[in-house]
């Protein structure tokens, strides 16, 4: 499961450039979208890169 | 006694070498007053300082870590025009931030790719034209990220000889304080007219969003402004000119560059890392007792993280020092991280991708036009690159 905290988010961008195919950022502020809570077993090393990379601590893995 | 922070390179691409990340990662240094701060090299620990809420950015808390790094208010040592949120803390920062970051996300400023090929398109045949010999900087490396940030935020191009030059003064170390106030004074005036026009006849920008928004009051409208107008030029300046003149000594990785033989998303990460043009890094005040690599951090120390130092850490990357285009480099901080990671990031990816691109492929012959030592490297600037680069086809 993804977490993605809204709050926390800062709107740089780094998930939607990283794994397009699960986030996405709104239109309003920029902050994160996930577009599936429950990346595929193809899907987990590039979200997983994508919460390391992201620089405000608002997504997680659980 | 601990040294300042080293300014001077030896070669055009590689940090000062006594920033060199040892075992530690952290060490005494010397800061312009005199008194003593901590200069990180490490890139673990610089990531954790610039994620960590406890470590401020509030500018009248900072120290200049090198002689005339950044303009202030002689009074507050705030920020000499309100709306700088690069200088704020949350919640203050969050609010300016969010006003902007739906501004600058990956989807609005890949519908940027047009435009910013026909602006790199347009520079490269003027140069083919009036050339050989050309300058890269003034021909092409400055004006493309100019007229793409003016054209974004609403500003009149015909004016950028006046904020280029205000730009680059309050950038320049070694100007005295009243020149760079002035500097920065002439480019807040400049932005208030410029606002204060918008809010009579609105029109299709960035700019002009913000006021209408109503968020913001006009004088916050002009720091926020300047930021944008001063991040949006000169940083993406720098790593256009200085990431050519890393093409143009590693020509056989320009060669698979210019054949597609190289990702060019992935270079363009490389060369953010290798390059580092935040030259002496950013700084962070403790608000509370800690501790990073060992050593006890008190409230109010001033810490520099060495984003030129971290990005050449072996700990993180392996062959630190040499630029391998096709590396797959992960996790620099070439962008900061934290909450004050570069809002205008997404753009600049695309700014460096169609521009070393296109003028690899326009120009299959670029070479330096003169010796390599005679180009002149802004070790005197905040944002490192060439003063100018003399190149012919």
């Amino acid at each position: 499961m993804i977490k993605a905290d809204t709050n926390v988010c800062i709107g740089a961008g780094m998930c939607a450039l990283t794994a397009p195919e699960v986030f996405d950022q709104s239109e309003d502020d920029g902050t994160v979208i996930l577009l599936t809570d429950s990346p595929t077993a193809e899907q987990l090393a590039i979200v997983e890169e994508a919460v390391n990379l992201c620089p405000s601590g608002a997504l997680s893995l659980g | 006694m601990a040294a300042p922070l080293p300014t001077a390179r030896t070669n055009p691409f590689d940090p000062p070498e006594e920033l060199r990340a040892d075992d530690r990662g952290i060490r005494r240094f010397t800061l312009p007053d005199g008194s003593l701060g901590w200069l990180i090299t490490s890139h673990p620990l610089a990531k954790s300082v610039l994620a960590d809420s406890g470590f401020s950015s509030k500018m009248e808390l900072r120290k200049q870590v090198v002689a005339r790094g950044e303009t202030r208010d002689k009074e507050t040592g705030k920020p000499p025009v309100d709306g700088m949120f690069i200088a704020m803390d949350p919640p203050e920062h969050t609010r300016f931030r969010r006003q902007l970051t739906g501004q600058f996300t990956v989807r609005r400023m890949n519908q940027l790719q047009p435009r910013i090929q026909q602006i790199v398109d347009e520079h490269l045949e003027a140069m083919a034209a009036s050339g050989p010999p050309a300058d890269l900087v003034a021909a092409f490396a400055l004006p493309v990220p100019s007229l793409v940030i003016c054209e974004l935020l609403g500003v009149p191009y015909a004016d950028r000889a006046d904020f280029q030059r205000n730009s680059a003064t309050a950038l320049r170390l070694g100007v005295s304080d009243e020149e760079a106030l002035a500097a920065v004074q002439s480019l807040a005036g400049f932005l208030a007219g410029l606002i204060e026009r918008k809010r009579r006849e609105p029109t299709d920008d960035l700019l002009s969003g913000l006021i209408e928004n109503g968020e913001l009051t006009d004088r916050e409208l002009i720091g926020v402004s300047m930021v944008l107008l001063v991040a949006g030029h000169e940083t993406t300046a720098n790593m256009l000119s200085l990431g050519t003149l890393a093409l143009l000594r590693h020509p056989e990785q320009a060669d698979a560059l210019r054949a597609s033989e190289t990702s060019v998303d992935v270079a363009v990460e490389e060369l953010l890392r290798y390059l580092s043009v935040i030259q002496f890094g950013t700084t962070r005040v403790a608000t509370y007792e800690t501790e990073l690599g060992g050593e006890g951090i008190a409230v109010g120390d001033q810490v520099l993280l060495s984003i030129p130092a971290a990005n050449r850490d072996s700990g993180q990357f392996a062959e630190p020092d040499q630029l391998n285009l096709a590396g797959q480099t992960q996790g620099h901080l070439a962008f900061g991280h934290g909450v004050h990671q570069c809002l205008g990031q997404q753009l600049a990816r695309i700014e460096m991708r169609i521009g070393y691109t296109t003028l690899l492929r326009r120009f299959p012959t670029l070479r330096l036009a003169v010796p390599v030592a005679d180009i002149p490297l802004r070790t005197d600037m905040t944002i490192y690159g060439v003063h100018e680069l003399p190149v012919s086809w």
